[in-house]
């Protein structure tokens, strides 16, 4: 007996954390599933429907315009938070005065809440009273900064939030990248000649592949859960016109009584980041196996 | 061969003078960087030390005539008038009283998931990890519906008792990954030679690797406490009212549409509720970064 317990005491740890997961995670994931396939409303009902939910949702105007806004923060948010994040962590390795200070500069948003992140942005974006006030203050008093109010502009005020709070972790992920790259391969093609800006983008760069593709996947994570951000930044307005699916979820969920089509929203998330994620595990497990 | 080394000279002049420049270039970008990062914080700090009249005529970056703590008073235990007063100080506590318990209990399962799934292989044990590890990423709102009704039917929808149960669940995957990274880079010989003296599992636990783990102890309880102090989407969902936590009561605050905007205690209020990370920040940036980049799969 105590040796079987002995020999089953590892399974027996782990067992009580894995049905947690199993039922928690993967029970409900699936319970979800079932339920964008039934007519529920206010209260979940079992009976099966089919598609139509997930019809409903694709015909639904909000919800397109929801996809739509993710896809045009998402890409800006990417490229942007990418594009700085490379740049300060290039700069930063040039053996810089202050490098600590910076560092910490760079990355303490990280560390605040995206609400703390919108209710700050929400006051410096504010239509009166925020930037477009200084401007005005220094002479130029037909300046005007509506962003937050512009149906049209209105993404990229969350766009501008998000990139400030989530850039200085991707300098984080590629200034360690950086530091773990050989200085003699630098010295190197500086001895034949090659430009600074060039060594970066043909040699330095390229061998950060790994970097990259975790910035990628880690960023497009936090833009398809995007939600306390724009929550606090425009709360979807004005109007609907910075949803997102998060948003539309919520919504559908719990004000609206539309339970089946927000579980059908919540499981094209899901799809979403399966895509990204699966073969991205996949591909840093096997990587771990050869090692 | 005089003129040559004049040439020389001149050319190493002007490479010393282009370098100069470059540098200049780097400092100055570097610089609008971190005002670009610095502005928030700043414009948050002033305009929570500034009367309402002074925020409505000058501007945003104009520091404040004379300090006033009126509305850090003000947004950390109200005006002391009952209705629609909302101020921080209980919500303060309801996050304190959320984030204690979920981080040590979530932390302690994650460290002996991660030792039983490095030290003690056993068949089965990497899909397991591979669950764990999904985890992490799937996004909340395909568990928000069942979960609320979960803590319905166990009573405990609308408590703090409810968030340390959905906290510690949800975190489960990140500690398992962070105790799993960390364990397997531990050499297996200090395990076996203690089996070999007739160690068992839980004493192998407590008196060989607890005790090496500080510094990922130490990334892990600074990840968890910053991800649940700063949760909104699961506080606005399963509390409302008295339970709610502090991120979820900050955005209550600034939607409140009273007659007058107070945008000094909104400031003060958003700089209150993310005081608390900003210090862990500072305090431990190194273990802070070394979470982030863990989050990345690898350790």
């Amino acid at each position: 007996m105590t040796l079987w317990l002995q020999r089953n005491l590892p399974r027996l740890v782990v067992a009580p954390s894995f049905a947690v997961i199993l039922w928690f995670i993967y029970g409900f994931v699936l319970w979800t599933i079932y339920i964008s396939f039934t007519k529920s409303k206010l209260l979940p009902k079992y009976e099966f429907w089919g598609l139509q939910q997930h019809f409903r949702l694709w015909s639904n105007s909000r919800w397109h315009l929801a996809v739509e806004n993710l896809l045009v923060f998402t890409i800006l948010f990417l490229v942007l938070g990418i594009f700085i994040g490379i740049l300060l962590a290039i700069l930063l390795d040039q053996k810089i005065r202050a490098e600590g200070f910076l560092r910490t500069v760079y990355l303490y948003p990280m560390a605040l809440s995206f609400i703390v992140t919108g209710t700050a942005w929400k006051w410096v974006l504010n239509p009166t009273l925020g930037i477009q006030k200084v401007f005005q203050d220094l002479g130029f008093t037909d300046f005007t900064f509506d962003w937050l109010v512009n149906r049209e502009m209105v993404i990229y005020t969350i766009v501008l939030a998000g990139v400030w709070q989530s850039s200085g972790f991707v300098m984080a992920m590629f200034l360690a990248g950086l530091r773990s790259i050989d200085d003699e391969i630098i010295k190197a093609a500086k001895i034949d000649g090659a430009g600074l800006f060039s060594i970066y983008v043909t040699i330095v760069l390229p061998m950060l592949r790994p970097v990259f593709m975790s910035a990628i996947v880690i960023l497009c994570h936090i833009s398809i859960k995007s939600y306390d951000l724009v929550i606090a930044l425009t709360a979807g307005g004005p109007g609907i016109s910075s949803d997102m699916p998060a948003v539309f979820m919520t919504q559908m969920a719990f004000h609206r009584s539309e339970v089946g089509l927000a579980s059908a929203s919540a499981v094209v998330m899901f799809a979403t980041v399966a895509a990204v994620i699966v073969p991205y595990l996949y591909s840093e497990l096997r990587r771990e196996d050869v090692h | 061969m005089s003129t040559s080394t004049a040439d020389l000279q001149a050319l190493e002049q002007s490479g010393a003078r282009k370098r100069a420049v470059y540098r200049w270039i780097l400092y100055l970008i570097l610089g609008l960087f971190a005002v670009y990062y610095l502005t928030p914080l700043y414009v948050m700090i002033v305009t929570s030390l500034k009367s309402m009249a002074e925020i409505r005529q000058g501007n945003l970056l104009m520091l404040p005539e004379a300090l006033q703590f009126d509305a850090w008073k003000i947004a950390w235990s109200g005006r002391g008038y009952d209705a629609g007063d909302v101020f921080l100080r209980p919500f303060f506590w309801n996050s304190t009283k959320m984030v204690v318990p979920a981080v040590i209990i979530s932390t302690f399962f994650g460290a002996l998931n991660g030792y039983a799934l490095t030290k003690w292989r056993f068949k089965g044990d990497n899909l397991i990890f591979l669950l764990f590890l999904f985890g992490c990423f799937i996004p909340y709102q395909a568990i928000l519906l069942p979960m609320a009704r979960t803590l319905g039917l166990l009573g405990i929808s609308n408590s703090v008792g409810g968030l340390v149960l959905v906290h510690v669940i949800y975190g489960l995957s990140f500690t398992t990954l962070f105790f799993r990274n960390y364990y397997v880079s531990i050499s297996n010989e200090i395990i076996k030679a203690a089996r070999i003296d007739g160690a068992g599992f839980f004493k192998i636990f407590f008196k060989i690797l607890l005790p090496i783990s500080a510094p990922i102890i130490v990334v892990t309880v600074i990840w968890q406490f910053t991800n649940i102090w700063n949760d909104f989407l699961f506080g606005a969902t399963f509390s409302f009212g008295d339970a709610a936590p502090i991120q979820v009561a900050l955005n209550n605050m600034v939607l409140t549409s009273t007659s007058v905007k107070q945008y000094n205690v909104d400031m003060a209020a958003a700089f209150i509720a993310g005081f608390p990370t900003l210090i862990v920040y500072i305090l431990a940036g190194k273990y802070f970064i070394k979470g982030l980049t863990a989050g990345s799969v690898k350790g």
